[in-house]
């Protein structure tokens, strides 16, 4: 056996503007799970396309090693007849189809030429079993016949992995599969990975959660800028030291924590009820009541599925049903059906999914950024575009986002600098009540301190800010108060200073267990 | 990233030059029609030997410009649908709709000119209206919307007509389809637009030095006006070789700066680029969404009512035939070979203008070298797919370079 099952050296990869890599160096022992950790664009998401084919040979340079022969991938099925499968950061999932169709999408077992189900169903149920998980629908497992669009996205993860290992995966690549889960979620696919490992499969794991990393990796590779900055031994790093090679600089502290005081009521809601799309005569928001002052950040704490992305969609006017109760902006009660109207009066939302509701990918930096004021750039419907370039550039500048241009297109930026346009195009609206959504999800340390602070500035400046976010670190390290919410009800409300991750957990599975 | 380098990096208005700043598809799309033109003039002209009778004689390129003025004008309103994400299958049968209209007012009703315009341009804004009233209020698909419309006009057709020839019309009706501007005003209309374009030019850069955006040389801005205008000589001097400026060629130019300011240059257009890339997330920056749409279906009805008066205008009588003549499938094949994207949020109102020059020319050039209809079928949908998968092609590489 050779010492290493994947070795890649040396690699060098450009793209018409950039650099994505430069001579980088990754060696993974086979049977252990090896972790690739650094800033979003630093190069992981490129390496690990190199890895999985999505970049054939000769669109980079340097030497790619598998199971100590040289491999010159042209296309992705050569990749996984190798026995390398890649998890992807978006799910690769056919919703409307079942548990085992999606297991077997490629290749399904046939008999005569047909699907043959009962062979199909049977071997997604040891699949399954396999890596541990329980297959009896009536005990809350995961049955094959099972529609994917009716589960959770931890168990959806959990069919991608089943679906992987069907094709005798030798080395499993995972980009990010952790960044949606709930802390439970987390732990059931982690334990799923050891037993991978115990079993013989090597993994590259990119994660920014970097307790997860040091709680599940063997070996660490840190990258920054395209470059391999260090390869350590789980043993031989900590957190700390995790980071500062990330950043390349010492962050001491994760949270820009700042003391603020509270102003006058900017945002109240009363009694509000949230119908459910779904399940006629039952509701989603349960008689919420809620209150939010100028210059405060209000952390909104629950475990994914309590409702709070809902409640504030719906208040927001986006939700796909309307809810009833009282609204007021600054004691002054409001119906606001449109986000449009909501606009109006300085409330601004920023959605948890960024892509599919914060951003146009196919527009520019600029006109995503004025793209909810337009008013502000034009006179009688005509677009002023110097004043655009300028404004934009101003507002582009504070908030320091990486690129070429302003005419960049916001497809090619990393997630970080992605969720810094969607930040310029809600302060460009003047904001007065700011929802922020899971503000840092899947983006990397630096650029989650610098959005802090411009929440700090914000809330300076006298903005009420509703921070959402399911990271009880980011919650008791930037609130000033904090409501926590369960199964579409507020639970608990506790001052930024006293809670705990003990407390909050504790309000935030009030109501769940019946489920 | 450090945070100088980032600084750095955002001072400029912008880094690209101006060789990542081409448009590569539209040039193709040149390169494509130049390369027709040199091809049909071989054929047609014992090599370039006699131009008389030969494809780039002033006549018939005179007469191509006059046979692509209809579908280049129903183009731009297709951009703008598609660019929305939408589609809209009513425009050809509308048109004839609308022309037969025309044709009735003038001759039943005894309508002058001016009412019988003002008449159709309003029933094209009004069908299109109800059409994007539906569409985007209702929410049923713009391709069943407009494909019951386009029965249903196709049934308008027959309705008012009875099958029958309604003509003649007035001759200040047929002016707008046959009229020719003398070559006194193609010179003014030349040299007003290479003015125009001059000023327009200079006031971008006084602006964008104050602004301190400037980032193109004088040379580049002195040489891209240098061939817009080259390519607007040479176009009078050939089209006052024959006859002058067609009325309806001019007409065409007008929506077309019309309809390109809309795109580019007004809030509603960014916000249709908007609503086309991401429904969501315009919907989420506070754009009403279904006016918007509701807007560019009328928008398109009326350039449909346009069109269907030139149709009815050239013809000197009610387009009956445009029932069954796919006026509309021409005019989404010209946007598309423009560059729009039917997946939504791409797309150039003046690439529906290449595009219906490319297609006209194939019909033209190859009536010229009197081959078989079929083959004019064949070579524009092979062009047609051709031009998609060039784009995507150069895409790919974009991403994987």
């Amino acid at each position: 056996m050779d010492k290493y099952i994947l070795e890649m050296k040396g690699i060098t990869k450009t793209f018409p503007s950039v650099k994505a890599l430069s001579d980088v160096n990754l060696s993974v022992r086979p049977g252990t799970i090896h972790a690739l950790v650094g800033e979003n664009g630093a190069g992981k998401s490129t390496l690990i396309n190199i890895i999985s084919g999505v970049y054939p040979h000769g669109t980079y340079e340097g030497s790619y090693q598998f199971n100590g022969r040289e491999m010159r991938f042209r296309q992705i099925r050569e990749v996984e007849r190798e026995g390398i499968a890649c998890i992807h950061q978006e799910l690769n999932l056919a919703p409307e189809l079942s548990v085992a169709e999606n297991i077997f999408l490629n290749e399904k077992p046939t008999k005569y030429g047909f699907v043959d189900f009962d062979a199909m169903h049977f071997r997604s149920k040891q699949v399954l079993e396999k890596i541990g998980i329980n297959t009896d629908p009536t005990a809350g497992g995961i049955s094959p016949e099972e529609k994917v669009s009716q589960l959770g996205i931890g168990r959806k993860q959990i069919v991608e992995i089943a679906k992987a290992l069907v094709k005798d995966v030798k080395l499993l690549l995972l980009d990010e599969p952790t960044a949606a889960l709930t802390e439970a979620e987390v732990d059931v696919l982690l334990d799923i990975l050891d037993g991978l490992r115990k079993s013989g499969i090597a993994m590259i794991y990119i994660s920014h959660r970097l307790d997860e990393v040091m709680r599940i990796a063997d070996d660490i590779t840190v990258l920054r800028d395209g470059q391999t900055v260090e390869t350590r031994a789980r043993k031989d790093m900590d957190k700390d030291t995790m980071i500062s090679l990330m950043v390349g600089r010492e962050l001491t502290n994760l949270f820009p924590k700042e003391q603020h005081t509270r102003g006058e009521l900017a945002l109240e809601i009363r009694n509000y009820t949230v119908p459910n799309p779904d399940v006629p005569g039952q509701n989603l928001i349960e008689n919420v009541n809620l209150k939010a002052y100028r210059g405060e950040i209000l952390g909104i704490s629950g475990l994914m599925g309590a409702g709070r992305t809902e409640l504030f969609t719906a208040i927001f006017g986006a939700f796909r049903t309307k809810g009833r109760g009282e609204v007021l902006i600054d004691g002054e009660p409001v119906t606001i059906r449109e986000p449009r109207e909501a606009l109006e009066r300085g409330f601004v939302i920023i959605s948890e999914d960024r892509k599919k509701f914060g951003l146009n990918l196919m527009m520019s930096i600029k006109e995503n950024t004025t793209m909810a004021s337009l008013r502000k750039v034009s006179s009688r419907y005509i677009l002023d575009q110097n004043r655009e370039v300028k404004y934009t550039q101003d507002y582009i500048r504070d908030i320091q986002i990486a690129a070429p241009s302003i005419d960049t297109l916001v497809k090619n930026l990393s997630g970080g600098n992605q969720q810094k346009v969607v930040l310029a195009k809600a302060l460009f609206c003047d904001p007065r009540i700011m929802i922020l959504d899971e503000p840092t999800r899947g983006i990397d340390v630096g650029a989650k301190y610098e959005i802090y602070k411009i929440m700090n500035q914000l809330v300076d400046q006298g903005v009420a800010i509703i921070m959402i976010s399911s990271e009880m670190e980011e919650i008791l390290g930037m609130s000033d108060r904090i409501v926590t919410m369960s199964n579409g009800r507020i639970t608990g409300e506790f001052d930024g200073a006293e809670a705990t991750q003990e407390i909050l957990m504790k309000a935030s599975v009030i109501g769940r267990d019946e489920e | 990233m450090t945070t100088q380098q980032t600084t750095r990096r955002t001072d400029r208005y912008t880094g690209s030059n101006w060789r990542q700043r081409l448009d590569i598809r539209t040039i193709t799309m040149v390169v494509v029609l130049l390369l027709l033109w040199v091809v049909f003039t071989a054929f047609t002209s014992d090599f370039f030997q006699n131009m008389r009778g030969s494809f780039l004689a002033a006549r018939n390129l005179s007469n191509l410009t006059r046979a692509m003025a209809i579908v280049g004008i129903m183009g731009c309103g297709m951009v703008l649908v598609i660019v929305t994400g939408g589609i809209d299958l009513s425009v050809g049968t509308m048109a004839g709709f609308v022309g037969c209209s025309a044709a009735a007012l003038q001759v039943w009703c005894g309508f002058g000119a001016p009412a019988t315009i003002a008449c159709c341009v309003a029933i094209g804004i009004i069908a299109g209206l109800i059409q994007g009233t539906i569409i985007a209020y209702v929410g049923i698909a713009a391709f069943i919307v407009t494909l019951g419309g386009q029965l249903i006009f196709r049934g308008g057709i027959l309705f008012i007509t009875k099958g029958m020839t309604i003509a003649p019309m007035q001759n200040d009706f047929k002016a707008i389809g046959n009229a020719y501007f003398s070559n006194t005003w193609g010179w003014i209309f030349a040299i007003a637009a290479i003015a125009i374009l001059l000023l327009g030019e200079l006031r971008k850069r006084a602006a964008r030095r104050r602004y301190n955006t400037l980032d193109e040389s004088a040379g580049l801005m002195i040489a891209r006006w240098g061939v817009y205008s080259a390519v607007i000589l040479i176009a009078t001097v050939v089209l006052n070789n024959y006859r002058g400026l067609p009325f309806a060629v001019f007409l065409m130019l007008v929506l077309m700066i019309v309809f390109s300011l809309i795109a580019e240059r007004t809030t509603f257009g960014r916000k249709i680029y908007a609503i086309g890339g991401n429904v969501a997330a315009a919907r989420y920056s506070g754009i009403d969404v279904k006016r918007s749409l509701a807007i560019v279906y009328a928008l398109n009805g009326l350039l449909a009512g346009v069109a269907g008066i030139v149709l009815t205008a050239r013809l000197n009588a009610g387009p009956t035939a445009a029932a069954n003549m796919n006026l509309e499938l021409d005019a989404i094949a010209a946007a598309v070979i423009g560059g729009t994207s039917m997946t939504g949020g791409v797309g150039k109102v003046a690439g529906a203008i290449l595009g219906a020059m490319i297609m006209a020319t194939i019909d033209n050039g190859m009536s010229m070298m009197n081959l078989m209809p079929a083959w004019q079928f064949f070579v524009k949908g092979v062009i047609l797919v051709a031009a998609v998968w060039f784009d995507l092609q150069t895409q790919k590489k974009k991403r994987a370079a």
